[in-house]
């Protein structure tokens, strides 16, 4: 499926906006993303399987905030960085 | 209570005096820069920004040289959204690589509290005879190591997993306004399974099996803070250090005083008592004379009323002693006579190996203050970066 990647991680990505994944939930995705982009998970995704507090992610129009979120391949997987900082 | 006798104290190896140059490894809220002098210390070149707009909190270099000769530097690194993680660079900071697995608690078992790294605070490279290991402090308080040079890190389950660790760390209220953490660790250079480390909260505590038990360590140190204020643990360490040449010899700036200890002893003194009252002994850095196990120094700040956390009296000063806490040197030569509201933290004051010492400290306003003659005057040899997190100042290979 197509996942949307944000700027801050786009150093993983080389650079790329768009990537593939592949997976049945959001922690298969994850997953197969450090597969493809190691260490981009852990930036997203702490040690206790929590999405971090300033990453947001949305499966097509609905925001997923755990990782058991079921998928399919036909959705899109969109990954921003919320709005704080300074 | 106070320190009456300046150190004497089994050293390790004697240390030498650099001449070569010096590079200020400067860690800050928006990235990485390195300042390299001339021989005399007086010109500097810039590198950087490295990791622009990334929340840099400590920049070190390896003392000891590498298979190849060369030597690696280690960056703690997150950003205001990004999980931390930690760099690493083989060539003096040209390039860099991410740590393949980065230090992060162990999973929670069923009702354990589940631990997250927020962010890596403290680099400390391991013993001279243990190459390829260093060690990192986290907030919220973890103690982390690895054996291949940064690559993997693993958590050091003595520490991390000890059925006191509650306790010991407090909870979330008890941290600093950047959370709890865990710094000042130090490995004793006459034995790598002899380590100290404090804690924003906890106090300091003593480990001589490599990490595998550790014990307390805070008899004599005043935490003002809590109902008991002589406690086991809860202390608000600041900065700790070890005499490098002479091991037995231990400063401590903390949240209620600044402490010498020298051991065995177990009872911390109270060194700060002999700064001036109006200054008071509240501070984040002490930093250590590189040969001379007596001379410290301090950059006291406000500590009154809603903690400032800021130079008293908008007069910024450094203060020396020669005779391990005894009596205290005003250094303010070159410094804003008046207005000058600066804050140092803990890790942004450093020294060099130079004879005299080089004594360098980063501001929060992000500026950079040298004196290459042991504080008696001070120059602003860098202005205009971001809030400074840490400055350390180390001798570049040839």
């Amino acid at each position: 499926m197509k996942v949307f990647i944000p700027t801050p991680l786009r150093s993983y990505t080389g650079g790329r906006s768009d990537v593939e994944a592949a997976g049945t939930t959001l922690a298969e995705v994850m997953a197969d993303l450090d597969r493809r982009y190691p260490g981009i998970r852990f930036r997203m995704v702490d040690e206790q399987d929590a999405i971090r507090r300033h990453i947001r992610v949305w499966v097509n129009k609905d925001e997923a905030r755990r990782l058991d979120v079921p998928v399919k391949e036909s959705d899109e997987v969109i990954i921003f960085q919320a709005l704080s900082g300074g | 209570m106070n320190a009456a006798r300046k150190p004497q104290s089994r050293s390790a190896k004697p240390a030498k005096s650099a001449t070569g140059t010096v590079a200020l490894l400067v860690a800050t809220r928006k990235g990485a820069f390195i300042y390299r002098s001339d021989k005399a210390r007086r010109a500097w070149r810039v590198a950087g920004p490295m990791f622009f707009g990334h929340i840099v909190h400590h920049l070190v270099l390896d003392p000891r040289p590498g298979p190849k000769g060369g030597r690696t530097m280690l960056a703690a690194a997150s950003t205001g959204h990004l999980g931390p993680t930690m760099f690493r660079s083989t060539d003096l900071g040209r390039s860099w690589k991410e740590a393949a697995k980065p230090p992060a608690f162990p999973k929670a078992r069923e009702g354990q509290r589940a631990r997250a790294v927020h962010h890596n605070f403290w680099i400390t490279p391991g013993h001279a005879s243990e190459p390829g290991t260093w060690y990192v402090g986290t907030s919220p308080q973890g103690l982390f190591r690895s054996t291949d040079d940064g690559v993997t890190w693993t958590s050091v389950a003595g520490f991390n997993d000890h059925p006191m660790y509650e306790k010991w760390t407090g909870g979330e209220q008890d941290g600093t306004p950047s959370g709890p953490m865990l710094h000042s660790i130090n490995v004793d250079p006459r034995d790598p399974r002899h380590l100290y480390l404090g804690m924003s909260s906890g106090g300091v505590f003593e480990s001589l099996d490599a990490g595998a038990s550790w014990r307390p360590l805070n008899q004599g140190m005043l935490a003002d803070f809590l109902p008991e204020k002589y406690p086991e643990y809860g202390h608000d360490s600041h900065c700790l250090r070890q005499h490098p040449a002479a091991p037995d010899v231990l400063y401590q700036q903390t949240h209620c005083g600044l402490y010498r200890l020298d051991r065995p002893g177990t009872v911390w003194q109270r060194i700060g008592d002999n700064l001036p009252k109006s200054v008071g002994d509240v501070g984040f850095p002490v930093v250590l004379h590189p040969r001379d196990a007596g001379t410290a120094w301090v950059f006291p700040m406000d500590g009154s009323t809603v903690w400032p956390r800021t130079s008293p009296g908008g007069k910024p000063a450094a203060y020396a002693t020669r005779n391990g806490g005894r009596t205290w040197k005003r250094q303010d030569a070159g410094l804003p006579k008046s207005q000058g509201w600066f804050t140092v933290k803990r890790q942004a004051m450093s020294t060099d190996a130079h004879d005299p010492v080089g004594v360098y400290f980063g501001t929060t306003g992000g500026e950079i203050w040298a004196s290459r003659d042991e504080g008696a005057k001070w120059s602003c040899i860098v202005r205009h970066l971001p809030e400074i997190y840490a400055v350390e100042a180390v001798e570049l290979p040839r």
